[in-house]
């Protein structure tokens, strides 16, 4: 794409009509305005595409057998470790991962801070997107998929934690694709639509923030079933949700500090000048944010431990992992996130970001996968489980790129608006 | 002005969706809330670990009754107590819902045996993390399951403290938990005792109302104070399981859990849950007056620009 966009003024589109006035038909816009032999050329030309087919080639076999051989055929089908990768990665990983929705619409739309304005569409996408694949993680998670709607309409429990989450996710959901939605409509040119969301526009958000702090919080509550599985270092009963809610907000914000540096860098062709521009200064802002979400959560987890009465638990060997945790993907962050605001060095500053991001899956996989059962043996996930884990986070990846390339995500639509 | 239209508008909207949401939270509640103590007819298992001698009848019974798969190794085969899987025991699968451990006790002549199966709690982690209500807890006292409206969440195996609940994970297209159900189908609702307590030759699994069953073994090690460790595991285990257990030696020593809390597994849940209403009908109007507050130059400019076109 780089080399066509340097060759031809009219690519990459932004607008529903060429230079000459005549309009892109919609084919066009989502073979970018190439043809489609041109299309298939930069396709085989990127090496990460050749990744992707790799992992595809693996991956939707294995998903295949686990349709039609069951979840035992591509799991060790643990009776000890009810939830595997697909939900310790997919679900608890993902989402906290996804914050960003309504972190940035809440800093724009309801603080009122303009200022992050570029930014606020590719982290409710991010959001977005988040969320819909940790759905299509528990997809392959659940033994029967086809039943997802019973805890809504068939059979209700609502008591229970899990029927939380599934009633917030759902929502969210819905409400992120409303979020999300008016690029579309800009990218499609159906105005009437965009007009018709803008007006709600504090009412999701609001709701964002509901929804978002109680099923955060209600992945975390979801361990205090098992205080007697894992470790008490990772579970707090009476602060786990604080916990998890806490730490989805740094979470969130690094995630898109790191999916903007990965657009800015590898996809610069389709970035707007006011995204890249403003990019240096939206980092800082949200680097800040981190920091201050990362010495939160610090606070709260010694809280924990003190009030628990966990601190001999730090002088064993689950201690000293639970220190390192605290110390790589919390303390490290916490400070080269601060050193960074104070001096400018947005370099830093992503890096930080990647560490929080890679930080927080390590904690959720630690919950509810390498510290859970504690007591018993450690289990280590079949490969192929770790493959089909990789296969649909490669989807992801893949989904993320079609959208960021084609809708008005990080550029602004130059025409009607 | 119109924004202030659509604020409005938004926070009725607002409202009803709480008033909504704390009709439903109120109504579960009501539900978790409170201290069930179970239902007083329940009935119940008393297991004495000094009387079981590891024949393995009740795993042979269970199997029968329940019309599980024929195992690999015949009910006889007593090398099965030797089976070490990850460092652990044999457990409870989708082939078995009942097992016997065998348990060397530093001290003592004879091995002990230990019968696994579901406990029947009181009031079961299994039930309550269900969030589609395939559980139920019958007033016979047996915790019984619907695969009819299971999703396979595995939530229950999450929560059991027994490690008990199981998955058919070998099937794609009929996958459901497995468990001990107490033979609830085939004899409790009957009255009948289980088909393991029946198939028992030595007395170690006494089948009657659990709380005859606590009297009676607080008999037991009244009248024996040297054989039995003065304690009835299950009697106060997670908030009270039907089977009990007996014991001579030390209950860590022989496979339970002595770590499990002393009450229902929900009330660790309690706080969390406490919080939900709360957060729907506080947030609402602490982030819209965030809001406000936050935009309130803009809010200030617009009047005088409206005060200014009122006296033009």
């Amino acid at each position: 794409m780089k080399i066509f966009s340097k060759q031809r003024p009219e690519i990459p589109i932004a607008d529903h009509v060429r230079p000459d006035g005549t309009a892109w038909s919609l084919k066009e816009k989502l073979f970018l305005g190439l043809t489609p032999g041109e299309y298939m050329q930069q396709f085989f030309r990127n090496p990460v595409n050749w990744l992707m087919i790799a992992v595809f080639a693996v991956g939707v076999p294995l998903l295949l057998q686990r349709y039609i051989y069951g979840l035992g055929a591509v799991t060790h089908g643990s009776n000890d470790y009810p939830w595997g990768l697909f939900l310790g990665f997919g679900l608890f990983g993902m989402v906290p991962l996804s914050a960003s929705g309504f972190m940035l619409g809440t800093t724009v739309e309801l603080f009122g801070r303009k200022d992050f304005k570029p930014i606020e569409r590719l982290a409710l996408l991010n959001g977005l997107l988040g969320y819909f694949f940790a759905v299509l993680f528990l997809e392959v998670d659940l033994g029967m998929p086809w039943r997802l709607p019973y805890p809504m309409f068939v059979s209700l429990g609502p008591a229970a934690v899990l029927f939380l989450v599934a009633w917030h996710v759902a929502t969210y959901l819905s409400v992120q694709v409303a979020e999300v939605l008016p690029a579309f409509f800009e990218w499609i040119g159906w105005l009437k639509g965009k007009r018709a969301i803008r007006k709600y526009v504090l009412a999701l958000t609001v709701a964002g923030i509901i929804l978002s702090t109680l099923h955060q919080g209600a992945l975390g509550a979801l361990f205090t079933y098992a205080p007697s599985k894992l470790h008490p270092l990772w579970l707090s009963v009476n602060f786990q949700w604080i916990h998890f809610f806490c730490s989805s907000i740094f979470a969130g914000l690094s995630m898109v500090i790191v999916a903007s540096t990965l657009i800015n860098r590898f996809a610069s062709w389709r970035c707007d000048d006011n995204f890249k521009n403003n990019l240096d200064y939206i980092t800082i802002g949200l680097g800040k944010g981190c920091s201050y979400a990362l010495i939160t959560y610090l606070v709260i987890k010694i809280v924990a431990v003190a009030h628990d009465q966990e601190w001999a638990y730090l002088l064993t060997g689950w201690g000293s992992y639970f220190i390192l945790e605290m110390v790589l993907a919390v303390i490290i962050p916490m400070f080269l996130f601060a050193i960074g605001c104070r001096n400018k060095q947005v370099g830093m500053i992503r890096f930080a970001a990647l560490l929080a991001v890679l930080g927080i899956v390590w904690n959720r996989l630690n919950t509810a996968l390498f510290c859970f059962n504690w007591q018993i043996y450690q289990e280590v996930p079949h490969w192929k489980e770790v493959w089909i884990t990789f296969t649909i986070f490669a989807l992801y990846f893949l989904t993320y790129r079609f959208i960021v390339y084609r809708l008005p995500i990080v550029y602004t639509w130059k025409g009607e608006k | 002005m119109k924004k202030t239209v659509s604020r409005r508008a938004f926070l009725k909207g607002g409202l009803a969706g709480t008033v909504a949401a704390t009709t439903l939270l109120n109504s579960k509640s009501s539900e978790a809330a409170g201290s069930f103590e179970g239902y007083p007819e329940g009935m119940g298992v008393l297991v004495d670990l000094t009387r079981c001698v590891g024949c393995r009848s009740c795993e042979a019974a269970c199997n029968l009754e329940q019309g599980l798969p024929e195992p690999a190794k015949p009910f006889d085969d007593y090398s099965v107590f030797d089976e070490i899987k990850h460092g652990e025991k044999r457990r409870t699968d989708e082939t078995r819902y009942t097992v016997v451990n065998s348990y060397d006790v530093p001290g003592m002549e004879h091995p002990l045996f230990r019968k696994v199966q579901c406990n029947h709690c009181q009031e079961p982690a299994c039930l309550t993390s269900c969030f589609v209500n395939a559980y139920t807890k019958t007033p016979e006292g047996a915790v019984i399951y619907n695969s009819k409206v299971c999703v396979g969440c595995r939530t229950c195996m999450v929560a059991c403290p027994f490690y008990i609940p199981t998955f058919k994970y070998s099937s794609a297209f009929d996958p459901k938990i497995m468990k001990c159900i107490f033979c609830y189908d085939t004899r409790l609702k009957d009255g009948l005792p289980p088909a393991c307590v029946e198939a028992c030759p030595q007395e170690a699994l006494t089948f009657g109302k659990r709380s005859d069953m606590i009297e009676a073994g607080r008999q037991r090690i009244k009248m024996n104070p040297d054989k039995y460790v003065d304690h009835i595991y299950g009697e106060h285990e997670v908030g009270g399981t039907a089977w009990m257990y007996l014991s001579s030696a030390p209950f860590d020593k022989v496979g339970f859990d002595t770590h499990v809390p002393k009450e229902p597994i929900l009330n660790s849940v309690k706080d969390f849950l406490s919080i939900v209403p709360m957060v729907l009908t506080i947030w609402p109007g602490l982030f819209v007056g965030f809001h406000l507050l936050a935009t309130r130059k803009d809010a200030a400019k617009k009047i005088e620009e409206e005060k200014k076109e009122v006296k033009s």
